[in-house]
């Protein structure tokens, strides 16, 4: 009982309660029905993970997710959302056996696995003696830039980043062409609502 | 604008967006030094044009930010990635080795500094603008959120 009390407790306790926190939004996203809700839930999940990679040190990623995960894809989805219905429709109880045993089978494989990883922060584990000792050794007299994670990213592996840029790029071309730019049909909405309301600028952009 | 009931959302929204903006520039430039980079300032800086549309509506939003500026953004995002990487060809070095910018010997660090910087500010366009290319796509196809849908 007296280990409880240790200077790791206050970290493990704050792990423990982002991980419940995420635990309990993921059951309640799989038991709801309204598509607005879950959308709203799911940026809620993402700004949750985002504090537990702070939480375990990973700021990049932390970063990342939130900015991507709870700001961006809610407002991408959200707009998805309004585009079909608004509930998903009810499924059979016998449909739900398939999933749930699937998801079952993966959480005993990952329990499994997680029995043999490094412990966090480990300086013995595989990503810290390898290529990242390297990077941390050798990036200063390389680069002079403090942060290994932008000069990795830039200098290192400048090739992979010059790919991901033009991936990111090709994915908005590839939505602007299954979609549309979104001008045409905004004007198309806008004419209709206008010859709905009848006389034209009053109340809009409201 | 007689009902107009979102007046609290559309004054902070007014406050925020130049804070968002301004925090998606510091997380940039300072992405050298410390966490974030281009990517995640990209994402930030189309989070506040999404933050316009969502308080000030699509229209006006396309009208402050057209989305063929959206569009052709990314384009030179990708330009002055690839640019880059020809322009260090030019300097007599390999594909992207910032090193060989400016012909320094290998103590220098400048080279490096500019060549990130450049990158990322590409990186930094191509993300921002294909994001705001895809919500205007998203965006555009559906008429105003109404009231009853929240």
């Amino acid at each position: 009982m007296r280990e409880l009390f240790t200077a790791d407790a206050g970290p493990a306790l704050i792990n423990i309660a982002l991980l419940a926190i995420l635990f309990v939004v993921a059951i309640a996203i799989a038991r709801l029905r309204s598509l607005f809700a879950i959308v709203m839930l799911s940026g809620v999940y993402s700004l949750v993970s985002a504090a537990w990679y702070i939480a375990v040190d990973a700021v990049d990623v932390g970063y990342t997710e939130a900015a991507v995960g709870a700001g961006m894809s809610t407002a991408v989805l959200l707009g998805a959302m309004l585009l079909t219905a608004r509930t998903a429709k009810p499924e059979k109880p016998l449909k739900k056996l398939g999933p749930f045993l699937i998801c079952g089978a993966t959480a005993v494989m990952l329990i499994y696995a997680t029995v043999d990883l490094p412990g966090l922060g480990d300086p013995n584990a595989p990503a810290n003696t390898g290529a990242g000792l390297t990077y941390l050794q050798v990036n200063w007299f390389d680069t002079g830039v403090p942060n290994v994670v932008t000069s990795v990213l830039a200098t290192y592996r400048g090739f992979d980043t010059m790919g991901e840029t033009v991936v990111v790029f090709v994915a908005g071309l590839a939505v602007a062409m299954l979609l549309g730019f979104g001008e045409r049909s905004l004007a198309e909405t806008l004419r209709t609502a206008k010859k709905r309301r009848g006389k034209g600028k009053e109340g809009e952009g409201s | 604008m007689k009902s107009d009931h979102h007046v609290i959302l559309r004054v902070i929204g007014k406050c925020f967006i130049p804070l968002i903006v301004i925090y998606g520039f510091y997380v940039h430039f300072h992405g050298e030094v410390g966490a974030g980079g281009a990517f995640q300032a990209g994402v930030v800086l189309a989070v506040a044009i999404i933050l316009h549309s969502l308080t000030f509506g699509l229209a006006n939003t396309m009208r402050a930010v057209p989305p063929a500026f959206a569009r052709t953004l990314a384009a030179i995002g990708v330009l002055i990635f690839v640019g880059m990487g020809f322009l260090t060809v030019v300097q007599g070095g390999l594909f992207l080795e910032y090193q060989a910018l400016f012909a320094e010997p290998p103590g220098g660090h400048d080279g490096q500094h500019a060549g990130i910087i450049i990158v990322e500010l590409g990186v930094l366009f191509a993300v921002a603008g294909a994001m705001t290319t895809i919500f205007y796509a998203l965006a555009g196809r559906v008429a105003e959120i109404r009231d009853e849908d929240w």
